[in-house]
Parts: C-alpha cells; structure tokens; sequence
C-alpha cells in the first residue's frame, strides 16, 4: 500500500505538495488521536510522546505548505481523490497502539510510518517523468530520510521493554 | 305495556347464521332512530363458523354496558352456547325466541324461568330464494322493539349494496316475514321514545375512537404488530393517514413497532402504536429507553385477559401493574385509563398531549371491551389537546439537550436544527447528554424526570367525580359506566360518590384526598383475580378504614346489578 | 441515485465530535471512525442532518464521537429505531452502526427485515468475533473452536455469514471492509451511503483485548477477486467461495427503496369523522 498505483495521479508538482501536506497532516491527526487515546487510558508518559511527535509533524506540514505558496493544498488534494489511491503511505497504525505501550512502542510506530513516506516518495520519485516532479520529489525523499534517523537516534535512548509490559493485574472489566 | 329506558336483546347463532351482522343491523337501525345503545359480542374460538352472540342494548340517553340478563334473546341455533355462560342471562320476564330445529337450550335460558316461543326461523328463511335467517330475526326484534320498518329497509338497502339486487331483495322479504312472524308476540315492554336532540351522534368502536384521538392530537407515525383486540386501531389509522398525511409500518415484531416510534419521535414526528398485554410486555425495555432519553411516545394497551397468552377476546383490568411498575429502574412516566368508547378520543388525544409536552412515554390502558364495543355517542367537540413539544430555539449554541429547567422540561433539538447535534441515550447521561456515571448527574437527571410530571398541572381531567355521600365507589377504565349505572340505581337509597381516576400515573396524592374527602367506606371495584387497583391505591393513597374489594377476573364483565348488590348488603 | 444533501467542502475533522472514547487504544473502531469522517466529508454531509443509530457494544459507542445527530438506543434494536426515523424523515442521512453481537444475535431478527424493507440507509457493523463490552463470550461470527469461559472448548457452532444473510434478504447493497483500510473504508461507505436502498457493509475490526489473534487479519485480508455485480444470483455465486476475508463489494442491487409517502391527500381531519354519523 505504500507503492504508487500503475497510473499515477501526481500530474503536477501540485499534485505532489498537496500529497505531501496530506501525509503530514494525516500523522498530526494520528499522533493527536494517540494521544487522546493515552490521556483517556492513564498512560501520561505516552500522553506526551504522541503530542510531541504530532508537533513535530506539524512543523512538517507547515513548512510543505509554505513551500506551496498560493496553491489552495486541500482544493488540490480533493481533486486528486487520493482516497482512491489507497491508504496513507505514513500511516501510524492505530491498530499497534496499546493502553500500556511504552515509548519504544510508540517511536517503532513512528519508525514505520516514516519508513512508508520514504518508500512512498522513492516510489515517485522513480516513476515521474516531470523534471519538476523529480525534483521536488527528491527533496522529500531527503527529509523522509532525515525523519527516518531522527527516530532511530530517539529509539537508541529508549530501551526495549521486556517481554512483560503488557501486563495488568487487573482483568478487564465489562462495561455493558 | 311499560315504557323503559333501556331494553337489552341477544341474537344467537353460529356457523354463518350472520348473528353479529344482524346486531350490527339492529343497533344502526336504532341509532338512527334516535336512541342510543351499544353493542358488544361474544364468540367461540373458531375463525370461522364458530358460535357467536351479539349483545345489543338500545337506551334513551347514552349507555355504556350490558345488563345482568338481557329482556329479549333470539336463538337461530343454541349449538355450543353453553359456552357462553353466564355472559347470556335471562330473567323471568325476558322473553326467548327459539328455533325449534336449533338443538337443546343452553342452561342457563332454560333454568331462568323466561318464557320461550318456538318460532322455526330457518324454514322461514328457506321459504324465501336466497332467504337468510338473520333478516328472519332482524323483523322479528324490529316488531318487538317497534323499529319502522321503512328505515330498516333503507338501511338494508345501504348496506348491502355491493351485494346487489337480488340480495337486497331476498333481505327485505325476511325482514317482512320475520315482522310478521313476531306480530302477535309481546315484549312486556318497550323503549321510551328517543330524545329529540339537535346533536350529531356517531356509531363507533373505542378502537376507532382511539385512531382518531391520536390522530387530532398530532400521531403522524405508527408502527404496529398485529394483535387482538388492538388491531382495528392499526386497521383504522393505516387508510385514515395515507388521507390526513402519516404513515403506518407493520413491524416485524412488537420489539421493532415500539423502537420504530421512538426512532420517529427522536426525529420530530409524534407517533404512537397499539398492543395487549402480551406486546407491551415485550414493549417495557425500550419504554425504559424513552424515559431515559425523555422521547415522546405513546403506547395503547387494548387490555385482554391474560397472564400470559391467557384469553385474547375477553376483558380484563390486569395490565395494571406492568404498566405502573413494570420498567426497570426509577422510571417515571404517563399512564391513563379511557372509561368508555366515547372516552377512548379524548383520553388518547390527552396522551399525545401529555407525552409529547412532557417528553414521557405514555401507556393508555384501553381494554377489549371497549376497545371492541361499538357503540352511539354524541359528537365530541374539538379541543385543543394537540401534542406541543417544546423544541430547541434556531440559533441555539452550546446546546445542552437534558437541561435542567425550572420545569424540568428541556427544549428538544430536532435532527436537521444545526448547532442542536446531541446522542439520545439511554445511559444515564449529564445535561449535554453525555453518559456519565457521576452522582450528581444521575441524581439532577432522575430528579429532572420526576419533577417534570410532578409539577405539571393535569386539571380536572385526572379523574371522573360524580355524586355526594360518605359511601364512594372507586373504579376505573370500562368499569366506570356499570358503576355509573350502579350508583344511579341506589341513589335514592344511599348517597355514594363515584371516583374514576383517569390518570393513573403519576399519581395525584392531594386531589385524592380532596375527593374522598368526607368518604367513610369505599368499595373497590375492578376486572383483576389478584385486585392490582385495590394494591394500587393502598400503595399510593391514604385510605378510611372500612374498604371492601368488588374484583374478579374475566371472562364475564361485570355487570352493574353486582355493582349494586354489594352497595347495598355492604350498608346493611 | 439517491440525493444525498451536499455542502462545501468540509474536512473528516468536522464530523468529529470533542468526546474521547473508550475503546481499547489498539481497537479497529478507531480506524472506522476515521473512516466514517472521511465519507461524510467527502460526500459533504452536514453534521446536523446526518443521524447515526447504534444499539449496545462497544462499536455501538460511536454515535456520540461524531458531532452528527446520534441515537444511541437498547441492544439489538438500532434497526428498528433507524426505519421509522428516516420513514418519517427522508430528508435525513441515516447510518445505523452495530456489532456482531447486537447486529447478529439480539438484532438478527431486525437484520432480516431491514434487508427486506430496503428503506434507504447504511448499515455498517464491526465485526470482531466477539462480545467485547461483557468481557470475551462468543458471538454469532465466532469460530467453532474459539476458547471462551462461557464455552469452554469452543461452541462448535458454525458461525453465521453474514453477507449471505444479507443478500439472501434482499439488501440492496451488500460490502465488506476491514477496519485497517481506512480509505478503502471510507471509499466504501461513501458508495454504500450513495447506493439508493439498504446497503450493508460489514466491517472486519480486530479486537486488541479479547481476540489479539486478529492482528494477523491484516495478512488474511485481499482484494475480492471479482467485481461488484449487479446480479443477485452471480453475487449468490460468488458470495460460496468467499473464505471470509474478501474486501470489496459484493453487490449493487436494483431494486427499489422502500419510502412511503408521508404527504397524505391534504384531506381534513374532519373528514374522517364522516364515516361514524349516524
């Protein structure tokens, strides 16, 4: 799901910016969720690492729309109907979030969210034919790969958690 | 020969003999004459062919149930009408019309020392081509009860007109032959002549009257699973809305008719749907769910005599309990009694009302033999109980749907109001509606809904007081009318005050109180083996010492002679 | 076509209500609130004439997270409330959101029927294999074998297919999504939401707290490999050798919804009456 469908969309570097805004707002929107989820399930530690990863996302997304000047991002990101084209490349699984999940935990998420950017731009990158494409496409392929070793240098502060972080003494309790 | 003021006749016959539709006949033939009279029947368990007798009794002014013993009874056929016990009495001066070919008297007729002449209906019926033996009988009561026998005709011709010609005919040759075959017999009395009276009368059911309560109080939406005695409520509101606007869903159970209405009420429409005992039963959770969420609903319960499936064509005033206390939890909510055929309109269009002002679900408690009976009333006037729900203001910010208000009301958003978005929800919920498990949100939202009710002022609707005395008869539903009639026929013995509560819930302590004011002994009287309404007013009313119990179960009715009886062994 | 009621463009972020919910972090119902955002904004419905219907369970909670008109009403009967609110309001969008128990075992009844009436709404239930709210028991989807405290062993039931219910009832439109495909979600629910009549979209939605042997459906699940058809008895066909984990529609059916006329004949009430003088 993160490869570019046979027939590409991406047109115009337009096209390209507006994708681009979309994935990084996306993660805002997705780290946010987290941390809402974490702040309504009591885990506080993680209440601050999601805010601060949908900040830093949103410093991304700011800068791309700076880069796009005039060019109305969302207007352009409706046309392209990028729902048809699958889900989001940097997509933050929410289904790998867990109410006792650990930092480690949430910073491999973001690992492979931005992992997934990389391999999406690299896929546009190596398919466009526009030089403008190729171009912009490339500098997107360099900061995805900044945001790649910016969280593995984090990961090394953070420790594996042992095997036994999931566990509650508490069984869970019905509600309905 | 003695004038009355009522006479009671009871067509028997079975196996297509066509005795309910010669009842029909007779009480639309009277009731265009002018009197007044009502109409109940009884019948076998068959669909078809079965048993059947109709009971007729045409009054001077209105009348609203049957008699100890009926003064004129018609056999076509006696066959299975043991089974009708004691529900066709006759005394020592009523006056038996028997086919001699019609198999043995039931025994109660023959026990009763009435006299009986022979009269062979159905060889007077085969004597004329396509002769029927119900127009045989229609002649005969029309001699007895001095009916013209031109407007019979009319009538005849009126209604059997999509029959044709030749059916036509053949009717009004048996109503000829039957005239003649009763001329030289003699009643022993005859019926007061009708009052003049400038008024519109008309001939219904309480189901009917009912459809059209809940029709002029704003029902625009029902949503029903058929059952007896209720389904000719559904069958009248189907056609009448598809003419006034609304419609009716046939639901797939009783569990989806009673989700439906409250779906539609949430989107603004006030709707109703009508049951017995055995789908309101099924109904309770979900009534839960409309307190909770306070959605304006109205459900009908044609009473019927039970537990369970129990039996589905007779009367009884056992529904009480479920319908006071049956919801889980503390759910406070609108319960009403309609206490005749004609009060069945104005009792359900106050349900409306009640229920869409109030934003609480609403249980009328009709029951089958109003429900069933057809009967003349006069024209009820229009009032103006429409349903007015209070709904949120069009620029409504920040909008708290369960508000706590001074009335405990609070205006209800309607899907499509921007800025109104809420989830109704039966979780218990703070006044945004958000579910809450805090208590001070439940507290203030259970307050809110008993307040509400509490505080409203339900006038002098919430129950029938009638007469003066230290004696009181307390009654509800159908019994009022043989109460009603009852108190009347010992008035001049002893003063007894008549107390029917209209309104059951919630409760109304102090008018109560204010009407038993001065009362030394009551008699209780009601349709319930295990006396729910005497439990009932001991469980919410203060009461005098001396209070006796008058309740027995269905299927027979009861009848205002044991009323009487036990007025009158009680003060001695 | 149905007319569905558009607006300028709005985001998913719109629909989203201020109310955080309490489904397990990890759940597959957050990805399918995202993706009900996404198909309300995209088909640019507003919020306060767009109602969701649910019933009791933990997907039934959804109501409230959007800022939509909602009904969050008893077990089992989200259905029932659905058909006379949109017979009675057909100006409204309405979604009705389940789950496997409260869509399939108290509201089976009610399923069949909605596929027969056909009244025109979306029907979305989130399926995951279990009874989550009440801790763990086995619902009507469930495999035979799936160990639980209230069937030790397994049932040894076989589960119910739902898709074949649906169709065999009559719905109109007859999907299935998985909850971790939120576009492809969305995609779906906005056809399905467009699709005149009853329109049906299960939705595969692992459960993190009593099934986290579904974290592998996101292996197990594939593109159907046939298209929609418009035909019942190719859909019939089909619909055989579905091995459960088929995304896509299944069926875009033809017939018409059910929508009674609400506007009577403009005769008074008055008129009525005629009928009972004497």
């Amino acid at each position: 799901m993160s490869k570019m469908p046979s027939e590409s969309p991406i047109v115009s570097v337009a096209d390209l910016l507006a994708l681009a805004h979309q994935i990084e707002t996306d993660a805002v929107q997705r780290y946010t969720e987290l941390a809402e989820q974490m702040e309504t399930h009591n885990n506080q530690e993680l209440v601050k690492v999601f805010r601060d990863l949908a900040r830093a996302e949103g410093i991304h997304a700011e800068e791309i729309r700076k880069m796009a000047g005039d060019v109305d991002l969302t207007a352009q990101a409706q046309r392209l109907e990028r729902w048809k084209m699958g889900d989001s490349p940097e997509q933050a699984d929410l289904g790998a979030a867990h109410y006792l999940m650990t930092p480690w935990h949430a910073l491999q998420l973001a690992l492979t969210g931005e992992q997934q950017a990389l391999a999406f731009f690299t896929s546009v990158l190596d398919s466009a034919k526009n030089e403008k494409i190729k171009d912009m496409a490339a500098e997107f392929v360099e900061e995805e790969a900044e945001h790649v070793n910016l969280v593995q240098r984090l990961l090394r502060k953070y420790p594996k958690p042992p095997d036994s972080w999931a566990n509650d003494d508490d069984p869970p309790r019905p509600q309905g | 020969m003695s004038k009355s003021e009522n006479i009671s006749i009871a067509i028997v016959g079975s196996g297509g003999a066509g005795a309910l539709t010669t009842g029909n006949f007779l009480l639309e033939a009277a009731c265009s004459a002018g009197w007044y009279g009502l109409m109940t029947r009884t019948v076998g368990p068959q669909i078809r062919g079965g048993e059947a007798a109709a009971l007729v009794r045409l009054a001077t002014h209105p009348i609203e149930c049957m008699p100890e013993r009926y003064d004129l009874m018609i056999g076509i056929d006696w066959l299975n009408a043991n089974r009708f016990g004691a529900e066709i009495d006759v005394g020592p001066h009523s006056l038996v019309i028997s086919d001699p070919h019609g198999g043995e008297l039931p025994a109660i007729v023959s026990r009763a020392g009435a006299r009986v002449v022979e009269v062979p209906i159905k060889e007077l019926a085969k004597a004329i081509p396509e002769g029927r033996a119900n127009m045989i009988v229609l002649g005969m009561a029309a001699a007895l009860l001095g009916l013209d026998e031109e407007a019979l005709s009319a009538l005849l011709a009126k209604r059997l007109a999509e029959k044709g010609e030749a059916a036509i005919e053949a009717s009004r040759a048996g109503l000829k032959a039957g005239l003649a075959a009763a001329a030289d017999l003699d009643l022993g009395k005859r019926l007061s002549p009708p009052h003049a009276s400038a008024a519109k009368r008309w001939l219904v059911s309480g189901n009917e009257m009912t459809g059209l309560g809940a029709i002029r109080g704003g029902v625009r939406f029902a949503a029903a699973y058929p059952i007896t005695p209720a389904s000719e409520i559904l069958e009248w509101l189907a056609p009448s809305f598809t003419k006034v606007g609304g419609v009716l869903l046939q639901a797939e159970d009783e569990l989806a008719a009673i989700n439906m209405i409250i779906g539609a009420s949430f989107g603004g429409t006030p709707a109703l749907t009508a049951t017995s005992g055995p789908g309101l039963s099924l109904m309770i959770e979900a009534l839960g769910l409309a307190t909770a969420a306070e959605i304006p609903v109205v459900v009908v319960d044609v009473m019927r005599a039970g537990p369970s499936t129990g039996i589905p064509t007779k009367s009884e005033q056992a529904d009480l309990n479920i319908a006071v206390y049956g919801f889980h939890g503390d759910a406070p909510h609108l319960v009403l009694a309609p206490q005749s055929v004609a009060d069945c309109l104005f009792t359900t269009q106050w349900a409306v009302h009640l229920t869409e002002t109030l934003q609480a679900p609403a249980i009328v408690l009709s029951d089958q033999f109003i429900g069933q009976t057809v009967a003349a009333i006069d024209r009820a006037a229009d009032i103006a109980f429409v349903g007015q729900r209070t709904k949120a203001a069009e620029n409504v910010s920040a909008y708290k749907r369960y508000a706590v208000t001074g009335s405990g009301v609070s205006p209800m958003a309607i899907p499509g109001l921007r800025g109104g978005q809420y989830t109704a929800d039966g979780l218990t919920h703070n006044e945004r509606g958000t579910p809450t498990s805090s208590e001070g949100d439940h507290r203030a939202q259970l307050d809110k809904r008993r307040t509400k009710l509490d505080q409203f002022t339900y006038g002098d609707h919430w129950a029938t007081l009638e007469g003066e005395g230290e004696f009181a008869v307390i009654t509800w539903g159908s019994l009022t009318g043989a109460a009603r009639e009852a108190v009347e026929r010992v008035r001049d013995r002893v003063g007894v005050r008549l107390v029917a509560p209209r309104l059951l819930l919630p409760i109304q302590p102090e008018r109560f109180a204010a009407a038993l004011d001065g009362v030394k002994h009551i008699l209780v009287v009601e349709q319930s083996h295990g006396a729910q309404f005497h439990r009932y007013l001991r469980a919410h009313y203060d009461m005098p010492s001396d209070v006796r119990v008058l309740h027995r179960p269905g299927p027979l009715p009861i009848r205002p002679g044991e009323i009487e009886q036990a007025i009158m062994e009680w003060r001695v | 076509m149905a007319t569905v009621e558009t607006q300028p463009a709005r985001k998913p972020a719109d629909y989203k209500s201020d109310i955080n919910a309490i489904w397990c972090p990890g759940c597959g119902d957050y990805h399918v609130l995202m993706s009900f955002t996404r198909a309300f904004a995209e088909l640019g419905l507003a919020p306060e004439k767009t109602v969701v219907v649910s019933g009791i369970g933990c997907s039934s909670r959804i109501p409230a997270y959007t800022n939509c008109y909602g009904f969050h009403g008893v077990h089992g009967r989200s259905l029932a409330l659905a058909a006379g609110l949109k017979v009675t309001r057909p100006d409204l969008t309405v979604v009705v959101a389940s789950g496997d128990g409260d869509g399939y075992s108290i509201g089976g009844n009610h399923f069949l029927h909605a596929c027969r009436r056909n009244i025109n709404m979306t029907y979305v239930v989130m399926d995951n294999r279990v009874y989550g709210m009440t801790k763990g028991q086995p619902s009507p989807t469930t495999e035979p074998d799936f160990d639980t405290a209230l069937s030790p062993g397994g049932t040894g039931l076989s589960p119910f297919h739902p898709l074949v219910i649906a169709l065999a009832s009559g719905a109109n439109f007859v999907a299935r999504a998985f909850s971790g495909a939120p576009n492809e979600t969305a995609n779906i629910l906005v056809e399905a939401i467009r699709h005149p009549g009853f329109s049906f979209v299960e939705v595969l939605s692992p459960c993190v707290t009593f099934r986290p042997d579904e974290r592998e459906w996101k292996s197990l699940v594939h593109a159907a490999p046939v298209a929609a058809t418009n035909d019942p008895a190719k859909a019939a066909r089909r619909i055989m050798t579905d091995d459960g984990f088929n995304i896509g529609i299944l069926y875009r059916g033809e017939r018409r919804p059910y929508q009674p006329r609400m506007e009577g004949q403009n005769i008074d009430v008055a008129e009525l009456e005629k009928d009972f003088e004497l």
